[in-house]
C-alpha cells in the first residue's frame, strides 16, 4: 500500500478518481478521473457548473457514496490512509472527527425533529467517549465562536427556530466539533441571502486561519474564492480541465472554458451592463462527446487541426509551475486568446 | 372543536331530514292506512316545525327527553338521547352502547395487526430497496389491495371454518368472560379487516422511509459518522414514520366501512352490521344517532393525531 513517495505525499491527495452511477438510462460518469491534492493548512477551491461533478468528488472523499450503488475506482489519499479501499466502518470512523463536510443547504441539512444543541452533541459523543455534560459544554463554545447570539439560550432551539445564516454556522459549528484536519464546504453559501454569503465566507476563511485546517471549498462561482483559496481546480463534465494556484488563474488562465467562468464573474469595478454567460448546456454525464467534453461550446475547437477536439479527449498537462490545463491547443495560441478575451474584459464595455 | 360538534348535529339532523322517503310511512311497513301515517307522524314529531325538531333532538342530548310509544305510557329517555328507535323499540344509545365494544375489539385488533405487520414489512422493503424482499413485500401489498375484503373473508371462513374445522364457528364472547374464545372468534374477522389497510401501509411506510433516505438531513447523519444503524432508526425513520402516525390515527376512526364487512361475514353483533341492519329497515333514528357517534369519534381522533403530531414534530408544536 505505502508508495516510495508517502513521505512527500500531501495531505489530501485525489489520484484518477471516477465514480459512476448505474442507472436505467445507462451509466452516468458523475466523476471521470478527477485528480488534485491539498497540502496541509492550504485551501482548494473547486469550481464548476452544476452538474460538472464537484458534490460527487466531495461526498466520495467523505465516503457518503454508496459503495452499493456507484462504482468508485482511483485513489483517495487522507494522510496516509487511502479511503477508497479502506473497509466503511473505517471510514466511519473518520467521517464527523478526521474530515468535516458541510452542504448547501442549511435549511435542510439539520434534521427538524432534533434540537440544534442535541444534534451536534451527538457528533461530539460517537467519536470520543465525553459525558454529555462535557460534549454539551464544548457545544455551546463551539457555537459561540461561530457566531451565535445568546447561546445559552439558543442552544436548546429547533432548526426552524433559526434563520438560514444561522443554520449554516449551526452546520459549520457541528463540523468543527471534533476539530477536524479536513472541512469539505460544498457551495456553503448558494442558498443563502448575498449579505449573510459574505459573512459566512468571512467565518469560513477566519476558521480555516484559527484552526489551521485545510479547506476544500466547492462554488460555482469563481468571484468568491479569489479571497480565500490558494489554489483552484476548475471542473467541467466530471474532470478537471484546469488546475493552478488561485493568482495564477486569475491572470493567465488558459482553458477556455475557465475564460468562459472568468467572464461571468459579475464586477463591482467595471461598469457592466451585461454578464457573458458561456452559451449552452454542459454535457449530460451519460452521454459525453468523445472529444473534448467542452467542445460543443468552445469558441476556440476550430483552430486546432485535424478535428482533433471532435474526436479525442485531450489530457491534462503541464504549462506552468503548478499549472495544469486539459485543452488541444498549443501553449502560444492559449495564451494570445487569453490576452486577447482578458483585455476585452479589462476595456470598455461595447 | 365545539363548533365542529355543533355543526356536525346540524348536518345529522339536515341530512336525515331532507332523505328521500317520509319516515313516518317507512315504519309501518306494507298495511299502512292514512290514519297510521299520520298517528306515526305525530308521534315521531315530524309534524312539528324542523327547527323545533331540531331542539328536540339537541335537548335530548343534553337533558334527554320522552317518546311515546303505542302504549300510553311515554319512554323516558335520559340525557344524552340519541333518539329512539321505533323499529326496535329500543333506545338509540343503548343499541350503540350493546354494539359498541364489538367494533371496538375489530377494530382495535385489526388496528395493531396491521401496524405491525404493515409498517415492518414496510421497512424491511425500504432497507432492501430494489432486492427481493422489497419486490416479495410490494407484491404482496399489491395483492392485498386487489382482493376485495368480502372475498378473502369468505375464502377464509370456507377453509378455516367450514372446511378444515380449524377454527370454531364465530361467536362473539367478550374478551374478559372467555379469552380463548374471543380469540378464536376475532382471528379471521382482525385478518379480513387487516388485508387492505395492510396492503396500503406497507407500501406507505416504504415510500415514506426511501424518501427520508434521500433528505439532506439523513446525509448530514451520516457526515457526523453516525454508524448506519443509527442514522437510519434515530434519523431517517423517525421522520419518515411521523405522517404514518396521521394516516393511522385517521384510518382508526374511519374503520366503520371496514367493519360493515368483517361484521356481516362473521356474524359480529357490532356497529357494522347495526348500520348495514339500520340501512335496510330504514331505522333513520338508528342511522342518526350511529352517523353522530362517528363523526364524533373522527373528530376526537383528528384531535388526538393532531395532539401526537404535535409531540413527535416540533415544527407543528411550536407553530411556525
Ligand atoms: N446518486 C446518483 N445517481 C445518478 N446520478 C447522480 C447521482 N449523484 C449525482 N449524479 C449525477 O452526477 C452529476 C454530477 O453531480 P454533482 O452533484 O456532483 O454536480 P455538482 O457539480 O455538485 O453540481 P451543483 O453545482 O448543481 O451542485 C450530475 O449530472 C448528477 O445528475
Ligand atoms: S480542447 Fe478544443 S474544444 Fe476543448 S477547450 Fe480546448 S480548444 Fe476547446
Ligand atoms: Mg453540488
Amino acid at each position: 500500500m505505502t508508495t516510495p513517495a508517502a513521505a512527500q505525499r500531501p495531505f489530501l491527495s485525489v489520484n484518477n478518481l471516477s465514480v459512476a452511477f448505474p442507472t436505467e438510462d445507462g451509466l452516468v460518469r458523475a466523476v471521470d478521473g478527477v485528480s488534485f491534492s491539498v497540502e496541509k493548512g492550504q485551501t482548494l477551491a473547486v469550481v464548476g457548473e452544476s452538474g460538472s461533478g464537484k458534490s460527487v468528488t466531495a461526498q466520495a472523499i467523505m465516503g457518503l457514496i454508496n459503495r452499493k450503488s456507484a462504482k468508485i475506482t482511483g485513489e483517495i489519499w487522507l494522510d496516509d490512509q487511502e479511503l477508497v479501499r479502506l473497509p466503511a466502518s473505517d471510514v466511519q470512523a473518520l467521517r464527523g472527527d478526521q474530515m468535516a463536510m458541510i452542504f448547501q443547504d442549511p435549511m435542510s441539512s439539520l434534521h427538524p425533529f432534533y434540537r440544534i444543541g442535541d444534534q451536534i452533541i451527538e457528533a461530539v459523543q460517537v467519536h470520543r467517549n465525553v459525558s454529555k455534560k462535557q460534549a454539551r459544554r464544548e457545544t455551546i463554545d463551539m457555537l459561540r465562536r461561530v457566531g451565535i447570539p445568546a447561546v445559552e439560550r439558543r442552544v436548546d432551539d429547533y432548526p426552524h427556530q433559526l434563520s438560514g445564516g444561522m443554520r449554516q454556522r449551526v452546520m459549520i459549528a457541528m463540523a468543527l466539533i471534533n476539530s477536524p484536519s479536513l472541512l469539505i464546504a460544498d457551495e456553503p453559501t448558494t442558498a443563502l441571502d448575498v449579505t449573510v454569503q459574505a459573512q459566512i465566507m468571512e467565518l469560513i476563511a477566519s476558521i480555516q486561519d484559527e484552526f489551521k485546517i485545510t479547506v476544500i471549498l466547492i462554488t460555482h462561482d469563481l468571484g468568491v474564492v479569489a479571497d480565500v483559496a490558494d489554489e483552484v481546480a476548475v471542473m467541467y463534465g466530471g474532470r478537471v480541465v484546469e488546475r493552478a494556484p488561485t493568482s495564477v488563474l486569475y491572470l493567465k488562465p488558459e482553458m477556455p472554458y475557465t475564460l468562459g467562468l472568468l467572464s461571468s464573474i459579475p464586477r463591482m469595478d467595471k461598469e457592466m451592463d451585461r454578464l457573458d454567460p458561456i452559451p449552452g448546456n454542459p454535457p449530460s454525464p451519460i452521454n459525453l462527446p468523445a472529444g473534448c467534453v467542452f467542445q460543443p461550446r468552445c469558441f476556440y475547437w476550430s483552430q486546432v487541426p485535424d478535428d482533433l477536439c471532435k474526436t479525442t479527449r485531450p489530457e491534462l498537462l503541464s504549462t506552468g509551475p503548478d499549472h495544469l490545463v486539459r485543452c488541444h491547443l498549443a501553449p502560444d495560441v492559449r495564451r494570445e486568446i487569453t490576452a486577447k478575451v482578458l483585455s476585452e474584459l479589462a476595456g470598455v464595455p461595447s | 372543536m365545539i363548533l365542529l360538534l355543533f355543526l356536525l348535529t346540524v348536518a345529522v339532523f339536515l341530512l336525515f331530514s331532507i332523505l328521500p322517503g317520509d319516515p313516518a310511512r317507512l315504519t309501518c311497513g306494507k298495511s299502512c292506512t292514512p290514519d297510521i301515517i299520520e298517528a306515526n307522524r305525530h308521534r315521531l314529531g315530524l309534524d312539528k316545525p324542523p327547527l323545533e325538531q331540531y331542539e328536540a333532538f339537541i335537548g335530548g342530548i343534553f337533558f334527554g327527553r320522552e317518546f311515546s310509544e303505542d302504549s300510553p305510557q311515554p319512554v323516558i329517555c335520559n340525557a344524552p338521547c340519541l333518539g329512539y328507535s321505533y323499529n326496535r323499540h329500543a333506545q338509540v344509545l343503548g343499541l350503540i352502547v350493546n354494539a359498541f365494544p364489538v367494533t371496538f375489539w375489530l377494530a382495535t385488533g385489526a388496528f395493531i395487526l396491521w401496524i405491525t405487520t404493515g409498517i415492518s414489512l414496510g421497512i424491511l422493503a425500504a432497507l432492501t430497496h430494489g432486492r427481493w424482499p422489497d419486490r416479495l413485500v410490494m407484491t404482496l401489498s399489491l395483492i392485498g389491495y386487489s382482493l376485495p375484503a368480502f372475498f378473502i373473508g369468505l375464502v377464509l371462513m370456507f377453509f378455516v371454518i367450514i372446511k378444515w374445522r380449524w377454527l370454531p364457528f364465530p361467536s362473539y364472547v367478550s374478551p374478559f368472560d372467555n379469552l380463548g374464545q374471543f380469540l378464536q372468534t376475532m382471528l379471521l374477522p382482525w385478518i379480513v379487516l387487516a388485508v387492505l389497510y395492510t396492503a396500503f401501509y406497507m407500501r406507505l411506510t416504504r415510500n415514506q422511509v426511501l424518501e427520508t433516505f434521500g433528505e439532506d438531513y439523513v446525509r448530514t447523519a451520516r457526515a457526523k459518522g453516525l454508524p448506519e444503524r443509527t442514522v437510519v432508526v434515530k434519523h431517517a425513520l423517525r421522520a419518515g414514520l411521523a405522517p404514518i402516525v396521521t394516516a393511522a390515527g385517521l384510518d382508526l376512526a374511519g374503520l366503520l366501512g371496514g367493519a360493515i364487512i368483517s361484521e356481516n361475514i362473521f356474524s359480529l353483533p357490532g356497529l357494522g352490521s347495526l348500520s348495514l341492519n339500520a340501512v335496510t329497515d330504514s331505522d333513520l333514528p338508528l342511522l342518526a344517532g350511529i352517523t353522530l357517534c362517528t363523526a364524533t369519534f373522527i373528530i376526537v381522533a383528528n384531535l388526538v393525531v393532531d395532539l401526537l403530531y404535535a409531540v413527535i414534530d416540533p415544527r407543528v408544536r411550536l407553530g411556525s
